[in-house]
């Protein structure tokens, strides 16, 4: 017996420490490309580029973790073909592992734009620890940054810009930021608090080029309408794509992610895949998705390490997600979609509110600014089942922390 | 150097030395202490790194937030009145030694 896990972000980490929790006593190998003790990424684009803040990487686990767990880890070491009739992994230093049950969390990678001068010393993309050493080296003798998408990397790292007090443009393709993920209502929210933040938002704007001073290094950004935007740093954060070529290669099923059930399992029962890399079924939102969280990884690999030990339940945790840009705390309980009807609770102008995306006549998710107690409300309530209609939430004196508070006293 | 002392529900205790202000939760997760998880990386949003604070320290003690109060709502373990968050309790001049009880759990 002996489980292999491939990745070493949060989720492999986590599927190996829940696997201990459970009791499996086996062997349990993590191979990871990255080099070095396994890190959390949320902080990259917050802390880490504030002003005060220094890049010093926040472990997942500490190093005893590995010798006290019997956990072996083989970081630097990178996963390169997996041939399933054997059960066994080849790995970029030349040997091979065998396994019972396979893990890949492989997680995601920055999506490349394709446009002149995208290559450029100075255009930086943001997903690890080495980019965000580049950028923290960066940050502070820049003037003028210009960020490629507003999603929620881009307009972290937009706020974070801003404290350096650098002039920051962002320019969004879509007609809102965060168009995929949030509610029109928020997105509108955010995109004027950008604004007053100091950032030039806009939006209906892609990027068509990059120019390049004498030295090499970039010094302007041309965009789809022609304007031509100074910028001596450039993030790109344009999303990302699933690491899904090991998977493929091994024949199993792909589609925006590595295809698995409500166990979290391939195509081929040995191998599971979760978090980043994963496309499965979703209970909170029609069809399947791919979720890039934190909770997403964690729950799932939680879920996953009982599945492995036999436990056949359903994957059905409610999703949830948090953003820090600048001053606003953003979270988000379950997952909103367009069509949504929505209702805005509290005072926008105060910077504490929310809104509540109501589907299908019930409660479906909920977005909060500056407002924890809102958002443990929701999670507890939809997490739940709990139905709220839009006729309860109009009611006057209606706060979805005395509606959690009546289902707790029910449990 | 400050110190941290975690101290288990089984009464097992470990004194960790740290650097200024070093906060809690980075001091336990990089230290393996178990029962500490830290999934939102310090930022007041998971409630994983829950800590009950012996009562000599409380003084000592930043004020408690509007964020963590009221994610503190939120932890796994019962939230008593030594309740903090330990990312937002960071050792230095004012808190060069401190003595904290890990609750039983976090998720
Ligand atoms: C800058 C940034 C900020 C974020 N902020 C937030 C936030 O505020 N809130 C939130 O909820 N989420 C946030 N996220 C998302 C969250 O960090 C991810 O969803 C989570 O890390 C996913 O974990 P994972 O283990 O599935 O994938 P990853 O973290 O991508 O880990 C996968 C690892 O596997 C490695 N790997 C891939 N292929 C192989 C192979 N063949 N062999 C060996 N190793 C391989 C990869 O190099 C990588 O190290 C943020 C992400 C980033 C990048
Ligand atoms: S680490 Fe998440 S609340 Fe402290």
């Amino acid at each position: 017996m002996s489980v292999v896990i491939i990745g070493g972000g949060q989720s492999a980490l986590q599927v190996a420490d829940s696997l201990r929790g459970n009791g499996y006593t086996e062997q349990i190998t993590i191979v990871a490309d990255e080099a070095g003790l396994p890190y959390q990424r949320p902080p990259l684009s917050k802390d880490f580029l504030s002003p005060q803040g220094t890049p010093k990487p926040l472990p997942l686990r500490g190093e005893n973790f590995f010798s006290q767990k019997s956990i072996k880890l083989l970081d630097g070491v990178s996963a390169t073909d997996i041939d399933r009739p054997n059960r066994q992994v080849a790995l970029s230093n030349g040997n091979s592992l065998g396994y019972t049950h396979l893990v890949l969390a492989t997680g995601a990678r920055n999506r490349l734009i394709e446009c002149p001068g995208s290559k450029l010393d100075g255009v930086h993309s943001l997903r690890t620890l080495d980019d965000v050493q580049d950028l923290h080296a960066a940050l502070p003798a820049a003037k003028n940054v210009v960020v490629v998408g507003a999603g929620f990397i881009g307009l972290e790292f937009a706020a974070a810009a801003r404290a350096h007090d650098c002039h920051v443009t962002v320019l969004e393709f879509a007609a809102r930021p965060m168009a995929r993920a949030l509610s029109e209502p928020m997105s509108q929210w955010f995109a004027q608090a950008h604004r007053d933040l100091g950032v030039e938002l806009r939006l209906n704007e892609g990027i068509e080029r990059f120019e390049a001073a004498g030295g090499g290094e970039v010094m302007a950004a041309v965009s789809s309408t022609g304007q031509r935007y100074p910028a001596d740093l450039v993030l790109v954060g344009v999303g990302v794509l699933p690491n899904v070529a090991l998977a493929e290669n091994a024949g199993l099923e792909t589609s925006n992610g590595i295809v698995v059930d409500q166990c979290l399992r391939t195509s081929d029962p040995s191998i599971f895949a979760l978090g980043d890399c994963a496309n499965f079924p979703n209970v909170h939102s029609p069809g399947r998705t791919r979720l890039e969280s934190v909770q997403n990884a964690t729950d799932q690999a939680r879920h996953l390490a009982g599945s492995i030990l036999g436990d056949e339940s359903p994957y059905a945790d409610l999703p949830w997600f948090w953003s820090t840009q600048g001053p606003y705390r953003l979270q988000i309980a379950g997952l909103s979609q367009a069509g949504d009807d929505t209702l805005v609770l509290g005072d926008p102008r105060t910077a504490k509110f929310s809104v509540l995306c109501f589907r299908g006549e019930a409660l479906a998710a909920v977005e909060s600014v500056n407002l924890p107690a809102d958002h443990l409300a929701a999670r507890k309530l939809i997490g739940a089942g709990t139905r709220i209609t839009r006729a309860e939430a109009e009611e006057a004196g209606f706060a979805l922390k005395n509606r959690a508070r009546v289902i707790a006293g029910a449990v | 150097m400050p110190s941290i002392t975690f101290t288990q529900p089984d009464g097992t205790a470990q004194r960790l030395e740290v650097e200024q202000g070093t906060t809690l939760m980075r001091a336990a997760v990089s230290n393996g202490i178990d029962g500490i998880v830290g999934e939102c990386g310090g930022q007041a949003m998971c409630a994983t790194c829950h800590v009950y604070i012996r009562p000599e320290y409380a003084d000592a003690l930043p004020e408690l937030g509007a964020d963590e109060d009221e994610m503190l709502d939120c932890t796994a373990a019962e939230r008593t009145e030594r309740s903090r968050l330990g990312c937002q309790i960071s050792t230095g001049a004012s808190l060069p030694e401190i003595i904290v009880d890990i609750p039983a759990g976090q998720v």
